[in-house]
């Protein structure tokens, strides 16, 4: 179990880093709270900048909370340093947008560094390394290069690679928003299995409500730094009691149907584009399109349910 | 063909010698350069503002040393370090006298060369490292010094083939070599067949180690496959 109290952060702007002032600081998360039970996925929304990775962070301690308290199966971490600290962090595994994989280590070799950073011998270091890529199912790829694979085997590695220690909880920062409509259902159909098989508490970040409704039981909704809203995935989506969530669920809804929204007003399609792309990052907006298109074609405007499920899966 | 047989009898022998010469006293003093920089490049790059060590005065100072290091002129810091060369190799003349000042005036140079070989490692994929518990030392060594290799290959030829030059230098003030039989034979003597032969040969080498650099450097590169 994870609880998180009264968690606040905030950064040094670079004119604060000079003439420090309380003033100058940037809340990137302000007072915080909420808990991550045992076996829950658990998901984080909120718009860009909102300090969804900035929360996930501060649970590994990447990041040092400003304020406020994370207890994580009861202990209190936010005060570990040195080796207590890199046992915490190791005791987590994580996953990233962009796969983060060692471009000069094999797929093999990326999957036991965490293992090597432990100091495990290395004939154990590559049989549980085997055990893993068979785990997500891409063992014949054990001698590859990541930089030979496809997005969707990149983040199959990294998953197998956080997967290395043993951990007990999992973060995910964006970790399908590189990826196709296609390769995002199937990574999640991963990341759901491993909950269900090894009990794996995971948490996970994204903009897309669809990724949440697929797979998160519970939601926390983040809008500028503050958490506005928290509870069971679908009383969430259903029943929005915040702003932020209404704006989100909208958003969602504009950006899945492009076509529909330019029928009804010729300007509203140019903005409907432009939040598709906003949503899914400059270097990702071929892939929002391509999802757009298979949602599109199956669903009708006034349904909100998961791209996942659409003819594309 | 026959003034060439002739002219390797006379000077083949000398040839050979001056290129052993050059070739010894530019791998040594890449060596023990390599030796000193790569500390320095980790330290400057670890203490900087955004570094996994903040340490401004540390690195306000390593960057002084690196900097100033690298303003001296070759030729001034050949003759500056005559006593020390004495202290240390017990002679400032000869392939032993050349490699002290060419150690002193690359180990700088490398400093930043490594430097900017481990700036050029994805940050996220040190986030990644300190994600699974990595410590300063096994982030540095497993994750800067292992991505960048094909980076720091292309730094050591660089770095090998800049030395090259100047031991051609130190030539000048008697340490033997290539650099010196072009001079005492080409400039002193007006033999400029050997000064040739001389020059050839270290376009030769050049050539040679730069190929090898390029070559090595794009085989063990895993990205671009
Ligand atoms: N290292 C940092 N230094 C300064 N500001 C930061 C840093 N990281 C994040 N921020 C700021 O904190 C806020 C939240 O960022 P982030 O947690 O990355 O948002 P999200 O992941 O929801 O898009 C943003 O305003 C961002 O500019
Ligand atoms: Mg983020």
């Amino acid at each position: 179990m994870i609880q998180i109290e009264h968690l606040s952060k905030s950064f040094a702007s670079p004119a604060a880093r000079t003439h420090p002032s309380p003033e100058t600081g940037q809340h990137a998360l302000h007072d915080v709270s909420l808990t991550i039970e045992d076996g829950d996925i658990f998901g984080i929304i909120g718009s860009s900048g909102a300090g969804k990775s900035t929360l996930v962070r501060c649970i590994n301690l990447l990041e040092r909370p400003t304020s406020g308290h994370i207890s994580v199966d009861g202990r209190e971490i936010t005060g570990y340093k040195g080796r207590q600290l890199l046992q915490l962090r190791a005791s987590m595994g994580m996953i990233f947008q962009h796969f983060s994989l060692f471009q000069q280590r094999s797929v093999l070799r990326n999957v036991s560094f965490p293992l090597e950073i432990q100091r495990k011998p290395r004939r154990v270091c590559e049989s549980r390394a085997i055990e893993l890529l068979e785990l997500v199912g891409i063992a014949e790829k054990e001698q590859a290069y990541p930089s030979q694979l496809s997005g969707g085997q990149q983040q199959r590695v990294a998953i197998a690679r956080a997967l290395a220690n043993n951990p007990r909880v999992m973060l995910c920062d964006e970790a399908t928003s590189a990826l196709d409509t296609a390769t995002t259902a199937s990574i999640l159909e991963l990341l759901h299995s491993i909950n269900a098989e090894l009990g794996v508490t995971i948490i996970v970040i994204t903009h897309s409500l669809a990724v949440t409704e697929r797979i998160c039981n519970r939601i926390a909704v983040l809008d500028k730094g503050r958490l506005v809203e928290q509870g069971a995935t679908r009383e969430v989506l259903r029943n929005p009691q915040s702003q932020a969530t209404r704006e989100l669920i909208a958003a969602d809804r504009v950006a899945a149907f492009p076509a529909a929204a330019c029928e009804s007003a010729g300007k509203a399609g140019e903005r409907a584009g432009k939040t598709a792309d906003e949503a899914a990052g400059k270097d990702r907006g071929e892939a929002a399109t391509e999802g757009t298109r298979g949602a599109a074609g199956t669903r009708s405007p006034g349904d909100t349910g998961l791209a996942c499920k659409g003819a594309d899966l | 063909m026959e003034a060439l047989q002739t002219f390797f009898e006379n000077y083949g022998a000398l040839l050979a010698r001056g290129t052993l010469d050059t070739l010894l006293m530019t791998s040594v003093s890449t060596l023990c350069a390599y030796i000193l920089g790569i500390p320095l490049g980790i330290l400057v790059t670890i203490t900087a503002p955004q570094g996994l060590r903040p340490h401004p005065v540390c690195n306000t100072v390593l960057g002084w040393i690196l900097n100033i290091g690298r303003s001296i002129p070759f030729i001034i810091l050949l003759v500056a370090l005559i006593p020390l060369t004495r202290f240390l190799v017990g002679t400032a003349l000869g392939v032993a006298g050349a490699i002290v000042p060419l150690v002193f005036a690359a180990a700088p140079f490398v400093g930043r060369m490594v430097e900017q070989s481990l700036a050029e490692v994805d940050d996220g994929l040190v986030e990644a490292a300190q994600s699974f518990g990595a410590s300063l030392w096994q982030i540095v060594y497993k994750v800067l010094l292992r991505e960048s290799v094909p980076s720091l290959i292309r730094g050591a030829s660089i770095t090998f083939i800049t030395l090259f030059g100047y031991s051609a230098m130190a030539g000048t003030v008697g340490a033997g070599g290539l650099g010196d039989i072009a001079i005492r034979y080409g400039y002193q003597r007006y033999q400029d067949d050997v000064m040739l032969a001389a020059v050839l040969l270290c376009i030769i080498l050049v050539q040679i180690v730069q190929t090898i650099g390029d070559v090595s450097a794009r085989k063990i590169d895993k990205r671009n496959r």
